[in-house]
């Protein structure tokens, strides 16, 4: 289990110092560096001046150069500057993450609570209406986009609500924040419940074929003690894996989401900040964003070790 | 003797016809919402292929006079701010989706092959590092990746089916490698070496035609993801430019007022795209059911 540990801990750091590489030479691909972006945007002509921007920003060091200033100053906490609203990056950063993390909590509620009943109807009663019912829907759950989604929800309360559910100002209690927020998460939240529910569904559907659950059922268990007792308990661990799988794909959900609904989250500041080509703080949103991803797997994974007594990582 | 001969070509050939139609019917009695999936598919082509005849208006042609005219009369799905017929629009709409589903959906794939089938027959170092450079793709988001890649690319039809492809190569690339990794202790790949075939006629000549049903499998499904993130990013702003008509673009920022005032500048390309999506997720849950009913995506 520790050598399983470590092991897992290096290759995400390599992971990681991958994803850094790749960003960094991604960003600059682009023809002409960032002063020049940033000069074009702003319209600012003095070659002194940009020679000035060149040496802050670190565009005359050679790139490896710049690649380690870069890295050291992440692992500061350093995020830059941003060079429209000329504050340091964290201080715009750091305000929007807790609006993105009610939002993203409150999705995965949403399809956590909806997806995983679904699911285990949809497999209990496998091959009958409600079952071609349910996948059906799952199916069309998966082909709406998010932000159509959420412009329909907006066009529904202007027309029989009478009022936008519009971020403009933070709520002052917690609980009308969650309730304002509740709507958009729903939203984004829809489509990961359409995937939960088709994970849930093919998972269940695994277990209730094994030996144990045929040997319940001989015995003389009722139907609900056989699927909800047995199979439920032992599907429940891959669904777990879900909540990794989930994580990358509730971002996409999440940036669009935000966006249509005016929130001031993290999301919509990385789709500004590429909108704006500010790229310095592009490059450590991303690498924020992989982070993030990359360490939920991560702990889905050893809670998965630590859960399934049958999963010994001796290799 | 000859007529006898020539009955039994004109029986063969009316088996076969006969054949073909009765495994149609069996797939859409077998099959039938992977039937329907099929035709809304059908359908999406069809409108792309025939939208210079199906149309009146040309879908770039602006009109001062049809400004957010309502549906009905000359214009039937109404038309936007710039008085641009909608059906037209949408109709050319569904070939820029497609080209960007298909083609990159195509490149993924073709990149996904390629290192699958290198990495899962050769092994090796080979394998460590493209199955590391696998992992990094798949820790970024699918729209993020996207993002990041049209932005520094630029704005063009081609650069977003560039960085569309990107993000799809990792599955691909892992589901041919875990295929190629089993077809390559097969006994025919066995045979074919102690004929004396080199490696690499082996895995182009005999494990990559063994690994099209997943594959097919698989693309359809990623079609699906890329008309979804095109539509993403278009409506972000950071997908297909301007004059092309996008459904995505159709539903940007801006549409977000036209809520209130013009609601069928929202509905109407929006159903273009779940439509669209729809129709290729049913088709490829029974292309699934057929080919592979193992492989969970």
């Amino acid at each position: 289990m520790v050598t399983y540990l470590i092991r897992r801990l290096l290759l995400m750091a390599l992971t990681l110092f991958g994803i850094s590489v790749l960003i960094f030479v991604l960003l600059r691909i682009v023809p002409g560096n960032i002063a020049d972006i940033l000069f074009d945007a702003a319209g600012m002509v003095s070659a002194a001046e940009k020679h000035k921007l060149e040496a802050e920003l670190g565009l005359d060091k050679p790139i490896v150069v710049q690649y380690v200033d870069w890295i050291g100053g992440l692992a500061r906490g350093d995020f830059g500057y941003t060079y429209v609203s000329e504050r340091p990056a964290l201080e715009e950063i750091l305000p929007r993450i807790p609006v993105t993390a009610k939002l993203a909590a409150l999705a995965v509620m949403f399809s956590v609570l909806l997806g995983v009943p679904l699911g285990v109807v949809s497999a209990v009663r496998q091959n009958t209406a409600l079952d071609y019912v349910l996948r059906v829907a799952s199916l069309s759950g998966l082909s709406l986009p998010s932000f159509w989604l959420g412009l329909l929800i907006l066009m529904a309360f202007v027309q029989y609500a009478g009022w936008i559910p519009i971020y403009t100002e933070k709520p002052a209690r917690l609980w009308d924040e969650l309730a304002l927020l509740s709507i958009p998460a729903a939203a984004a939240g829809l489509r990961s419940s359409a995937l939960v529910m088709r994970l849930t569904r093919s998972s269940m559907l695994e277990v209730l074929r094994q030996d144990y659950v045929r040997t319940a059922r001989a015995k003389g268990a009722s139907p609900a003690a056989v699927n909800y007792d047995h199979a439920l308990r032992n599907a429940m661990l891959p669904i777990i894996t879900i909540i990794g799988i989930e994580a990358a794909f509730l971002v996409g959900g999440l940036i669009v989401t935000e966006t249509v609904f005016n929130i001031p989250g993290v999301a919509r500041f990385l789709v500004e900040a590429i909108r704006w080509r500010d790229y310095p703080v592009v490059q450590n949103l991303v690498m924020f964003i992989a982070i993030i991803v990359v360490s939920v797997n991560f702990l889905v994974d050893m809670a998965y070790a630590v859960l399934d007594p049958r999963i010994r990582y001796e290799e | 003797m000859a007529v006898a001969h020539e009955g039994g070509a004109f029986d063969l050939a009316r088996n076969r016809a006969a054949g073909l139609s009765s495994s149609l019917a069996h797939f859409l009695r077998r099959y039938p919402l992977g039937a329907a999936g099929a035709a809304i598919v059908l359908a999406i082509v069809l409108m792309a292929l025939l939208a210079d005849w199906i149309t009146v208006f040309d879908p770039t042609a602006t009109d001062a006079h049809a400004s957010l005219a309502r549906p009905g009369g000359a214009h039937p799905l109404g038309a936007d701010f710039m008085g641009r017929d909608m059906w037209s629009r949408i109709a050319f709409g569904a070939r820029i989706s497609l080209a960007v589903g298909v083609g990159a959906t195509s490149l993924g794939c073709i990149i996904g092959v390629s290192i699958g089938l290198l990495s899962g027959y050769f092994g090796g170092w080979l394998d460590l590092v493209a199955q590391r450079f696998m992992d990094m793709l798949q820790a970024l988001p699918l729209l993020v990746l996207a993002l990041v890649m049209s932005a520094a690319l630029g704005p063009s039809l081609e650069n977003v089916i560039l960085a569309i492809s990107i993000p799809l190569v990792p599955t691909v690339a892992r589901v041919i490698r875990s295929n190629t990794l089993m077809l390559r202790e097969m006994p025919f790949v066995e045979a074919a070496r102690a004929v004396g075939m080199n490696e690499i006629s082996i895995a182009l000549r005999h494990v990559l035609p063994n690994t099209l049903a997943p594959l097919t499998v698989l693309a359809t499904a990623q079609l699906g993801s890329a008309i979804l993130v095109e539509a993403a990013l278009s409506f972000l702003g950071l997908g297909i430019p301007e004059p092309y008509p996008s459904w995505g673009r159709m539903l940007s920022e801006s549409a977000a007022e036209y809520v209130r005032t013009a609601p069928w500048l929202v509905i109407y390309p929006g159903l273009a795209i779940s439509l669209a999506v729809f129709g290729t997720n049913l088709l490829g849950d029974a292309l699934r059911d057929i080919f592979d009913p193992r492989l969970r995506l």
